[in-house]
C-alpha cells in the first residue's frame, strides 16, 4: 500500500539522520537518567511513601509522560530547518502521500521516545520498581499516542508559523500550564479542589493518571481506558490537521 | 508541452495584497529550453511554483505534458521535475542518499533507484563525492545535485529556478552544458534567470517578465531584431564638431550628442564604422574611442518597460 510504503521511506530517512547525530542520544538519555538519580530520591519523603519502589511507581510514569510531551512539542524546530533547506518543497513536488510526510516523521519521534522510555524503565528496575509486562506495554501505548499527538501538533504549528522565533515562545506557553496542571511531576492528590477541577480539563492529566494506574498494576482503573481513548482521539485529530498543512503549506 | 492561459496569483501580506502574477499566457514546445527572464520580484518563482503544483493559482488554466494542472495535479507531479531557487539538499545527507530517496518518493523500486542514482551521479560528474555529506560540497557541486534530483525520475519537463545564480563563470558554463545535455535527452526545460547572457546564449525562446506580466516573447534573435539597428558610440573631445561631420550622413538614422561622445543609431554597425571613421578623418576631428553596441535583451526590456534590467 502506497501510504505504508511512503511512510516507511520517510521514517527510514528521518531515523537514519537521527542516528547519525550522536549528541541527540547523549542528551536524550542523559537527562532523564539525571532525573532518576538526582530528583527521585527527594520524592520518598515528599510523597510520604514507605519504600523507594513506591516512590518510583509514582515518579517514573510521570517522568515518561513528561518526556513524551516535551520530546514531541519541540520536533517542529527540525521541520523548520527542513523547510528552509527546501527539503519539504522537494518532497511536495513528488506524488508522495502527504500523510506519509507527517506520519514518517511523527513515528520516528515516537520510536525514539519509546527507546528512551525502555532505557529509563530498565534503570528504574534497578531501583526496585516492579511492573507487570502487559501493563507496561499498555503504558508504552499511552506514551506512543502522546508523543504522536504532540509531535504532529508541533509539526503543524511549525508549518503554520514557519519561524523558530514564533515556535519557541508558542510551545513554551503551551507546555508550561500543561506541565503544571497535569500532576506530572507530583500527583495532584493533595492539591486544593479548584486546582484538581482545572486539571480535569487538561487531557494530559488523564494520561498521567492512566499511566500511573498501569504502573501501580491497577489495570481495571477507569483512568486507564479513559486516558487511552482521550489520547487516541487527540492523536488522530492532530495527525489529520498537520497532514492537511503538509498538503497545503506555502514555501 | 506547456500551455498556460491567464495564470494569476496574489498573496495577502500584512501590507496588503501583492499581485505576484497577473495573467500569464505561455506556450512552450516539446524539447526546447525556454527561458523566463525578469528582475527580482517579477513573479518568475511564483509562476513556476504554480506550474509545479506547489501553490494553487487564483485563476487561469495550464496543461503540462498533457495533464491539467487544476483537475489532475497528481498526474502533473508524476510528469515534471522541479528544482527550487534555494536548493533542496540536506546538510547531513549524501548526494547518493538524496537521489535514492527522491527516486523512491516517485514510486521507483529500491534497486532501480540505486541504479538511476549511480547513472545520474556519473552523468553530472558527481560520482567522486557522491558519498560525502552535502554540506561539504562546493556551491556548483551542490547545485548539480539539485538538478540531478529534479530529473532522477525521467520527467518530460523540468523547471529550473535560477539554476546558475551564485555560481562562478566556470561552473555556470558547466551548468549550461548540463542543461543542453538534458535537452539532447529530450527533456523540455523551463528555466528562470535574471542574467541577460544566459537567456541569450542558452535559451531557444524566452519570455521577459516584469511586475507579474509578460512583456515580450520570442527567440532571443527575433526579440533583438525588433529593436531596430545598432548603436555606434564615438568618444570625441568635441562632440559638436563630430556631430556636424556626421549629422547629414545618409546611413545615420538618428544622432545624439553627449558630453564627451556622440551616439549614432544605424541599421548595421559593422558597415557603418568604416564610414564613420572616414567622415571624421575628412573633417579632421580627432577620434577618442569607438564602440559598437548591438541590441541586447536589456534593450528589449528597456523599450518595453522604460527601465533597464540591470538597474532593477
Ligand atoms: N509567499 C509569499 N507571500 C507573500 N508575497 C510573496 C510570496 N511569494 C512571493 N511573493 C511576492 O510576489 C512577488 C513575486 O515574487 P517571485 O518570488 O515570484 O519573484 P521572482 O521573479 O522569482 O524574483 P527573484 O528573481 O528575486 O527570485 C514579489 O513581490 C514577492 O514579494
Ligand atoms: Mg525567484
Amino acid at each position: 500500500m502506497k501510504l505504508l510504503r511512503d511512510t516507511w521511506l520517510i521514517f527510514q530517512r528521518q531515523a537514519l539522520l537521527l542516528l547519525r547525530n550522536p549528541v541527540w542520544i547523549l542528551v536524550g538519555v542523559f537527562q532523564p537518567v539525571m532525573y532518576l538519580l538526582l530528583f527521585a530520591p527527594l520524592l520518598k519523603p515528599a510523597l510520604g511513601v514507605r519504600t523507594n519502589a513506591e516512590a518510583y511507581e509514582i515518579f517514573v510514569p510521570g517522568l515518561l509522560v513528561l518526556l513524551a510531551i516535551f520530546g514531541g512539542l519541540f520536533q517542529g524546530f527540525g521541520l523548520i530547518a527542513e523547510l528552509r533547506a527546501g527539503v519539504i518543497e522537494r518532497s511536495r513536488v513528488t506524488p508522495v502521500s502527504r500523510l506519509a510526510l507527517l506520519l514518517g516523521r511523527s513515528l520516528r519521534d515516537t520510536v525514539s521516545l519509546l527507546s528512551q522510555a525502555v532505557i529509563i524503565t530498565l534503570l528504574a528496575l534497578a531501583f526496585d520498581l516492579r511492573v507487570v509486562l502487559g501493563n507496561l506495554l499498555l503504558a508504552y501505548l499511552m506514551l506512543a499516542l502522546i508523543s504522536l499527538m504532540t509531535s504532529a501538533m508541533s509539526y503543524g504549528v511549525a508549518l503554520a508559523v514557519k519561524s523558530e522565533d514564533v515556535l519557541a515562545p508558542l510551545m513554551n506557553t503551551v507546555a508550561q500550564p500543561v506541565l503544571l496542571l497535569s500532576g506530572i511531576l507530583l500527583p495532584l492528590t493533595f492539591a486544593p479542589g479548584w486546582l484538581q477541577g482545572v486539571a480535569d480539563w487538561n487531557p494530559f492529566s488523564w494520561a498521567v493518571d492512566g499511566t500511573r494506574a498501569l504502573f501501580r498494576g491497577d489495570l481495571g482503573a477507569p483512568a486507564v481506558w479513559q486516558g487511552l481513548v482521550i489520547m487516541a482521539v487527540l492523536a488522530v485529530a492532530a495527525v489529520t490537521w498537520a497532514a492537511r498543512l503538509f498538503a497545503r503549506s506555502v514555501r | 508541452m506547456i500551455e498556460t492561459r491567464g495564470l494569476r496569483k496574489s498573496f495577502t501580506t500584512r501590507q496588503g495584497a501583492v499581485e505576484a502574477v497577473r495573467g500569464v499566457d505561455l506556450t512552450i514546445d516539446e524539447g526546447e529550453i525556454f527561458g523566463f527572464l525578469g528582475p527580482n520580484g517579477a513573479g518568475k518563482t511564483t509562476t513556476l511554483r504554480m506550474l509545479a503544483t506547489l501553490i494553487e493559482p487564483d485563476g487561469g488554466s495550464a496543461v503540462i505534458a498533457g495533464a491539467d494542472l487544476r483537475t489532475s495535479p497528481g498526474e502533473v507531479r508524476r510528469r515534471i521535475g522541479y528544482v527550487a531557487q534555494g536548493g533542496a539538499t540536506w546538510d547531513d545527507s549524501t548526494a547518493r542518499e538524496e537521489l535514492v530517496l527522491q527516486a523512491r518518493l516517485y514510486g521507483i523500486s529500491k534497486a532501480e533507484a540505486r541504479t538511476r542514482a549511480a547513472r545520474v551521479l556519473d552523468g553530472f560528474q558527481l560520482a567522486g563525492y557522491a558519498d560525502r555529506k552535502c554540506k561539504t560540497y562546493s556551491g556548483g557541486q551542490r547545485r548539480r545535485v539539485d538538478i540531478a534530483l529534479g530529473i532522477i525520475h525521467d520527467p518530460r519537463v523540468v523547471f529550473l529556478d535560477e539554476p546558475t545564480t551564485g555560481l562562478d563563470p566556470q561552473s555556470r558554463a558547466h551548468m549550461w552544458d548540463e542543461i543542453r545535455r538534458l535537452r539532447a535527452e529530450g527533456i523540455t526545460i523551463f528555466i528562470t534567470t535574471h542574467y541577460l547572457d544566459e537567456a541569450d546564449a542558452l535559451c531557444d525562446r524566452v519570455s521577459i517578465m516584469d511586475n507579474g506580466e509578460i512583456v515580450a516573447s520570442g527567440t532571443p534573435a527575433a526579440l533583438k531584431r525588433e529593436i531596430s539597428g545598432d548603436v555606434v558610440r564615438v568618444g570625441v573631445a568635441s562632440p559638436a564638431l563630430a556631430a556636424e561631420a556626421l549629422g547629414s550622413a545618409p546611413f545615420v538614422n538618428k544622432l545624439e550628442t553627449h558630453e564627451d561622445s556622440i551616439r549614432l543609431y544605424v541599421d548595421d554597425g559593422a558597415s557603418a564604422i568604416p564610414l564613420v571613421l572616414r567622415a571624421l578623418d575628412a573633417a579632421a576631428v580627432p577620434l577618442g574611442t569607438i564602440e559598437l553596441h548591438r541590441p541586447s535583451l536589456d534593450d528589449v526590456f528597456l523599450t518595453r518597460t522604460g527601465r533597464s534590467l540591470r538597474e532593477s
